[in-house]
């Protein structure tokens, strides 16, 4: 998950149909023609045949913290990791499900408890090395080991208890679990695996944290690796030569010579670079933006790729005061825990001029959590009320509100105490779109009566205030889920989460409903098929929906370009969007001489 | 002749500033008033000669309509003229702050009228403006008259008294001087509370120009006190006996009021750039309140700077304010300077 621009590791698991069958095998990619080295066990893309050359420039919207998959909590360091990383098991972007990476196949027993993961024969690291059950053993030991405090480990804890692995043979793993996983193989993505023969001598001392990517100190299975790195300018990856992808023609992949990533500051300076023909690809436009790119192409496509994983809401605090808060305080926690004052704020929300005027349309308004870009979860029958000021009004007056007329022609909202209703909603001062959706409904609930206003604050600091000090009325937040399954999300919903945005980190579920979500969560969690879970997180979206302690507003469609130049792109709605297919991307205007 | 000129300059900037008092009756709608259906209008021309050449008295605009085949391009509808009404009675507001009224000088008949175009959230331009004026002068004014009045306590009590009061009071006078402003400001928002009510973020904006803008004139004063108490009138007076006060209020401040009246018209527009330098960057009177600042801050996205030009329009209408006010300043100064040099040749007669 990731929230705004912010930096919140994911639980990244999700489920698959698959599963149900209890077995999955036979690569979604059937054949392997003839690899040049016949000890390599190639995967096959499918897909336009490209020629190799050329270098590829994208935009970074800033410097990566680090290239250390093992410390990587930033999105920066994460869009580069992806391309210098390989997994066991990978979620395919564009169609959302798992297909097989390093391992060439996996297995899973009928009770759901042992995984089989097989791996691919000739495997080498970028710098040559092979690789063998032991750096996968290695690679596990590190990332459950508490004094690496990998990010990673949350993931590897199932039912409370860390994942077991044990080598059968040397292409052989096999993952003994507690308890049942409804994510199923999809554990797997994103799990980088890492060099034993490189990091077995830092991790004894300790130093693992302190390894940054430099050729002799770390190597990778991904597509590229690091050649140049030129502090505050740019990053410069080269083609890994040992790759284990190959087109269908049997060329070893990635196409690319090298793949540049230039850092740069900004959105408007971003798109600046690709206007002018700097950079080749560009992602996460703004809608803004993507219609003064689209206005006159020069030489390059602009390409709306519906909508995505990104849910902005808006939410109150509900956190529990304390005796010691003021009376102000305290008053308006009150009004923010009577959920019909919620709902009336979201009866009152344009969902329709957010998508209209902070998207340009290229949005879709929401009334849960599950945006249309995730096909399989939505629940179908939830309903989608129109905006009702009459609804909102009949809300707040059953909840004890009342209106008085003000001198000048207004009408403020009062409680039953007699005391207006104001309070101020916080912004990242960073992101125009969710600025201009509070100064929306700013209006919207000026026609209710309450006094709002809008407080823009710098991301971290407005993340300080909701997540450890909790100082503040309500917020304008948004986050993308890194996966369709639920799971990805798991540490806002659990009451218990970090990131349980309105009351974090809870011992005990504050309200009844709280406590149902967590009850839903967790057993979907270990339900074993797709039906059943779909069930149990039907139900918790009602209750989200019912008891609106994030009022959902809207999800903006992914919005990408690239160079006419550049082959096989296909943006995916899932992070990283136009980087996830690196190694078949190619540039159709290198000559054909000029390609080994 | 410099008196004429004076005059002149003063009509101009009473002329411009009448529009901005009186915002409510000159701009035709509420500046905070959405309206959701038309956003980023271009601005709408008067016309008085329709398609046809046929001449009318009463001014119309045309309604933009999308360009045939185009997303985002407009161009004026000339089938449904809207002929411009005077006197309408429309959103409420309070002239002069203080009596409530309807009254308009013009509007629509029921489409809105938007001379200046709309911006993001389909808000008049033009109303935005008149009411941004009033935000923006008046920080710029209330400011000058905070500086001058704390600059000439301190720079009439450091020149005349001079020694080591004048030296405390320069030396203190100069560490505000170096003072980085900005960062103060920054400083000072952090320990306020999260949300600042429009009229607390307005009171510390003239606070905080108040506290760093009086050193400069304070300088100025003293130089003027110091040499004005030298004069023979005045060691004639304190050979009669007069007391300090009556002195300093009787014969030293007098002396400087030309240098006052001067920089308060250098002062007015300065402050009121630091209004919109503070709005511009988020830390002055909070959006939907409209500030020259705040109207400007919407240029600071690309998209806006190359997609709508009408949002560059309220920044070419304030130069004609800054334009006066330079002008003035330059007459009150000639005037002072001539009127010093009467009273030296005449005080050679004497």
């Amino acid at each position: 998950m990731r929230t705004a621009r912010a930096k919140v590791h994911p639980r990244r698991n999700l489920p698959s149909l698959l599963m149900v069958l209890g077995v999955v095998s036979a690569p979604l990619f059937a054949g392997h023609p003839q690899p040049k080295n016949p000890k390599e066990e190639f995967l096959v893309m499918p897909g336009e045949i490209g020629h190799s050359g050329g270098r590829l420039v994208v935009s970074l919207r800033g410097e990566p913290k680090t290239l250390n998959p093992l410390i990587a909590a930033d999105s920066r360091s994460r869009e580069v990791i992806g391309v210098m990383q390989a997994d066991l098991v990978h979620i395919n972007r564009a169609t959302q499900l798992t297909e097989p990476a390093l391992a060439k196949s996996w297995r899973i027993s009928a009770n759901g408890l042992t995984y089989t993961l097989t791996l691919r024969q000739g495997l080498k690291f970028s710098d040559g090395q092979p690789l063998d059950a032991d750096d996968v053993l290695f690679t596990f030991r590190v990332y459950l080991d508490e004094n690496v405090h990998a990010p990673q480990r949350d993931l590897l804890i199932v039912g409370g208890k860390p994942i077991s692995v044990r080598k059968a043979d040397a292409q052989t793993i096999v993952f003994q679990l507690s308890k049942p996983y409804g994510v199923g193989e999809r554990l797997f993505d994103g799990l980088a695996i890492l060099p034993r023969h490189l990091l077995e001598k830092p991790y004894q001392e300790g130093k693992l944290g302190q390894i940054g990517a430099a050729p002799n100190q770390w190597a990778g299975l991904g597509p590229f690796r690091l050649k140049e790195y030129v502090a505050g300018q740019r990053l410069v990856l080269e083609r890994n030569p040992y790759y284990w992808k190959a087109d269908t023609k049997g060329n070893r992949l990635p196409y690319l010579d090298e793949l540049i990533f230039v850092f740069v500051p900004n959105a408007d300076a971003q798109v600046l670079k690709f206007q002018s023909g700097e950079t080749d690809l560009i992602s996460q436009v703004g809608a803004e933006n993507f219609s003064v790119l689209s206005r006159q192409p020069r030489g390059y496509t602009m390409v709306d790729a519906g909508p995505g994983l990104e849910y902005n809401f808006l939410f109150f605090n509900l956190n529990d005061a304390g005796e010691k808060s003021s009376p102000e305080v305290l008053r308006k926690r009150k009004w923010f825990r009577e959920v019909k004052f919620r709902q009336a704020v979201s009866a009152a929300a344009d969902r329709e001029a957010i998508v209209r005027l902070v998207y340009q349309g290229r949005g879709t308004p929401l009334w849960g959590l599950v945006t249309p870009g995730n096909k399989r979860w939505g629940n179908a029958v939830m309903p989608h009320p129109a905006r009702s000021l009459d609804r909102a009004r009949a809300l707040l007056r059953e909840a004890g509100f009342s209106w008085r007329d003000e001198p000048g022609g207004e009408t403020a909202l009062f409680d039953s105490d007699g005391k207006p209703v104001e309070f101020s909603i916080l912004t990242s001062s960073s992101n125009a779109d969710r600025s201009k959706m509070a100064a929306l409904i700013q209006d919207d609930l000026k026609q209710l009566g309450m006094r709002v206003q809008v407080v823009p604050l710098e991301f971290r600091s407005l993340l300080d205030r909701v997540t450890q000090t909790k100082d503040y009325d309500a917020c304008v937040m948004g986050i993308v889920s890194f996966d369709a399954d639920p799971n990805s999300d798991i540490n806002v919903w659990l009451s218990s989460g970090g990131t349980h945005l309105w009351n974090p980190s809870q011992t005990h579920p504050a309200t009844a409903w709280e406590a149902e979500m967590d009850r839903l969560i967790e057993e979907q969690m270990s339900a074993r098929t797709f039906t059943e879970r779909k069930k149990l997180y039907d139900r918790a979206q009602e209750i989200l929906a019912e008891n609106q302690p994030l009022i959902f507003l809207a999800s903006p469609d992914i919005l990408v370009g690239a160079k006419n130049t550049v082959g096989n792109f296909h943006p995916a709605v899932l992070e990283p969007y136009v980087l996830w297919n690196a190694e078949q991307l190619y540039l159709k205007n290198v000559p054909e001489s000029a390609s080994r | 002749m410099t008196r004429r000129v004076l005059t002149r300059w003063l009509i101009v900037l009473l002329g411009l500033h009448g529009l901005v008092v009186c915002a409510g009756f000159f701009s035709p709608y509420n500046p905070a008033e959405q309206d959701r259906n038309h956003v980023y209008l271009p601005p709408q021309l008067l016309h008085l000669v329709d398609p046809t050449g046929h001449l009318h008295f009463r001014p119309f605009v045309y309604p933009w309509k999308l360009r045939p085949d185009t997303p985002d391009l407009r161009e004026e509808d000339t089938a449904h003229p809207l002929p411009l009404r005077f006197f309408v009675n429309g959103a409420h507001y309070r002239l002069l702050g203080v009596f409530p009224a309807r009254l308009h000088l013009f509007g629509g008949e029921d489409t809105r009228i938007c001379l200046l175009g709309t911006d993001a959230y389909g808000r008049d331009q033009f109303s935005r403006f008149l009411y941004g004026g009033q935000i923006s002068l008046l920080a710029g004014f209330l400011g000058a008259a905070l500086t001058l009045l704390l600059g000439t306590l301190v720079g009439s009590v450091a020149g005349y008294f001079g020694g080591l009061i004048d030296d405390a009071l320069m030396r203190f006078a100069e560490l505000f001087l170096a003072l980085p402003w900005l960062y103060l400001l920054f400083a000072l928002r952090a320990f306020l509370p999260l949300a600042v009510s429009p009229l607390k973020a307005f009171f510390l904006i003239i606070g905080v120009i108040g506290a760093v803008g009086w050193a400069r004139p304070g300088r100025l004063i003293r130089g003027v006190v110091l040499s004005a108490k030298e004069r023979d009138f005045v060691r004639a007076a304190r050979g009669f006996g007069a007391t300090d006060r009556y002195l300093l209020w009787n014969h030293v401040l007098p002396e400087t009021r030309g240098v006052i009246l001067t920089q308060a018209a250098i002062l007015i527009p300065q402050f009121v750039l630091a209004e919109m330098t503070l709005s511009f960057l988020g830390l002055g009177v909070p959006e939907p309140v409209p500030s020259w600042g705040n109207l400007l801050s919407n240029l600071q996205q690309y998209s806006v700077l190359v997609s709508y030009w009408w949002m560059y329009l309220p920044a070419l209408l304030m130069v004609p304010f800054f334009l006066g006010y330079l002008g003035l300043a330059s007459s009150l100064q000639e005037r002072t300077e001539t009127y010093m040099i009467e009273r030296r040749s005449l005080g050679g007669v004497t």
